[in-house]
């Protein structure tokens, strides 16, 4: 905890210091809004709830945040400041962890800055605040899910717009990897054991389960399983640069 | 207080360092020499731990970089090159967080930091954007965080590089006034440097130490070493010329330099004689008109180029 304070609080002032924190919450929120109310047509739907602007949180996270991961490793690899920060006296676990909840933390600010929606559909009618806060949760935890592993993507190239669009393509896989454009291409050759595992690692299951308001256990696991590993291989990927 | 030990990387086929060994100690300014691409920053990021070596060891105040990486990080202040630092902090924020990581808090990290901007002189720019600075103050900012824990062992990727003559002077007299307490290694291009702030100069060539010696040791091996240069008109050059090939010290006479009614003679001594006395006297006796006279210690960019090698031979052997 005390390696890993230093590096959280640079990283999270790093976000604040420059536009790209005002610029990413106002396009997240702006988009939010936009996909509630036009695509998912919150007051048509006559319901009050929040499934019409939770539905689109994993579509969003999708491309918004690999556009923060990005820069994570990338960006200290061109500059240079990657030298600073492995010489400095800090464990390198400490060092990708810290960095990894910075960013999460940023885009927990950004996602608890949606509230306004939340106090709308409570002036409307009286949703199930029980199942906003399990889906707030939920998405939260998803969005972890894609910057571990976009972080740990931006750990192998200097090259911020290749982490980018790496990124973006694995989160993909990740979301939609219950959806036949993924299992088929598994079907042909894979035994059943595989096929289940690669669709039960499907991000939209995972998430749409816990959206009910039912926080099971087994969802909460994946998601952090998922952020450990990818975090570990971040380590990985920043150790094997060192032996060259 | 650095003890390295057969240090050696590979980068795939490439030899970058081939097994260097050296030692360190509390005291010592280690200049080190070579031409781009010998291996110098290479060697320095094994050292501090940014590189693993591929193989032989590094110990830091006896603690192994590989294996008490850690103990071994923090009594070392490590510039790296070209000083890096996060652009968008200020002086104040980046040498605040350095001093948080190190773990410093409360007042001490504030004396800490108030200590190296004083020796640094960064106060005028302590809070602006880094990437806003100039060349020296960036330079500068880089070795306040380096200074800022106090550490045994100071570690500089060629700390005045696109300094101006001030900057370079302020630099070298911080970096004179820590060496007694301290181990420092200092890579440079600047041969000046080694002669002014170094007590040992290191010159290594395709990862291989080459020469090991006190810049005055390394000057002797200079042809240069002693050779006696006097200027007199060009009417008595002949002569003088012939005098002095007959002493029995000088190995051989040059006339370098011609300039309207005066020539410039260079008398090179036979190994390890003397010549500037026994010139003096026949100057006087042969009453030459001497308009300039001196001893010559050597010089240094003549050893290094003797003992290394261009970048092209180098690049086509390593991939041999």
């Amino acid at each position: 905890m005390k390696y890993m304070w230093p590096i959280f609080r640079r990283e999270f002032g790093a976000y604040f210091a420059t536009p790209l924190a005002y610029v990413f919450i106002v396009i997240f929120l702006f988009t939010m809004g936009a996909f509630t109310f036009y695509i998912g047509r919150f007051y048509d739907n006559g319901i009050a709830d929040l499934s019409s602007f939770f539905t689109y949180h994993p579509w969003l996270y999708l491309f918004l945040v690999p556009a923060i991961s990005m820069r994570l490793w990338a960006e200290e690899r061109r500059s240079g400041t990657m030298e600073l920060l492995l010489t400095l006296p800090v464990p390198l676990w400490a060092t990708v962890v810290g960095k990894f909840l910075a960013a999460w933390a940023f885009t927990g600010i950004a996602l608890a800055l949606t509230f306004p929606i939340w106090i709308t559909v409570n002036y409307l009618g009286s949703p199930d605040n029980g199942v906003i806060l399990a889906s707030y949760i939920g998405s939260f935890l998803m969005a972890g899910g894609y910057l571990a592993i976009g972080a740990c993507i931006s750990a192998s190239t200097n090259n911020q717009v290749i982490a980018f669009v790496v990124s973006v393509v694995v989160c993909f896989l990740f979301t939609i990897s219950g959806a036949p454009l993924v299992l088929d291409f598994f079907r042909a050759w894979a035994p059943l054991v595989l096929i289940n595992a690669v669709s039960s690692f499907s991000f939209l299951t995972h998430f749409a389960a816990i959206s009910t308001g039912v926080i099971d256990l087994r969802d909460i696991v994946f998601f952090f399983s998922l952020i450990a590993l990818f975090l570990a291989g971040n380590v990985v990927l920043v150790d094997l640069k060192r032996v060259g | 207080m650095i003890e390295i030990e057969g240090l050696t990387k590979r980068f795939g086929p490439v030899t970058a360092v081939a097994g260097i060994n050296l030692k360190v100690g509390k005291g010592e300014v280690l200049g080190f020499l070579g031409p781009n691409g010998a291996g110098k920053s290479t060697t320095m990021k094994m050292v501090t731990g940014f590189l693993a070596p591929t193989s032989g060891r590094a110990r830091i105040c006896s603690h192994d970089i590989e294996n008490d990486t850690l103990a071994a990080q923090s009594v070392i202040g490590y510039l790296p090159e070209g000083a890096p630092a996060y652009g968008d902090m200020t002086p104040r924020q980046f040498l605040q967080f350095i001093a948080r990581v190190r773990g410093f808090s409360g007042n001490d990290a504030k004396t800490r930091v108030q200590d190296a901007v004083e020796k640094t002189e960064l106060d005028p720019v302590l809070d602006q954007p880094i990437d806003t600075l100039s060349k020296g103050f960036k330079r500068r900012v880089g070795l306040a965080q380096a200074i800022l824990h106090d550490p045994a062992v100071l570690i500089m990727d060629e700390p005045t590089d696109g300094l101006d003559p001030n900057q370079k002077h302020a630099v070298r007299s911080l970096i004179r006034a820590m060496a007694p307490q301290k181990a420092i290694i200092v890579s440079t291009h600047l041969l000046e440097e080694v002669e002014a702030i170094c007590t040992r100069a290191v010159i290594i060539d395709r990862g291989r130490v080459v020469a090991d010696g006190t810049p005055a040791q390394l000057l002797a091996r200079s042809r240069h070493h002693n050779a006696v240069t006097l200027t007199i008109p060009v009417a008595q050059a002949g002569a003088a010329k012939a005098k002095l090939k007959a002493l029995g010290a000088v190995a051989s006479v040059e006339q370098s330099l011609q300039s309207g009614d005066t020539a410039q003679l260079t008398a090179f001594p036979k190994s390890g004689a003397l010549l500037i006395e026994e010139i003096s006297k026949l100057a006087v006796s042969e009453k030459w008109d001497v308009k300039e006279l001196y001893a010559e210690a050597g010089r240094l960019d003549e050893v290094f180029r003797a003992i290394t090698t261009d970048d092209t031979t180098r690049a086509r052997e390593s991939r041999a």
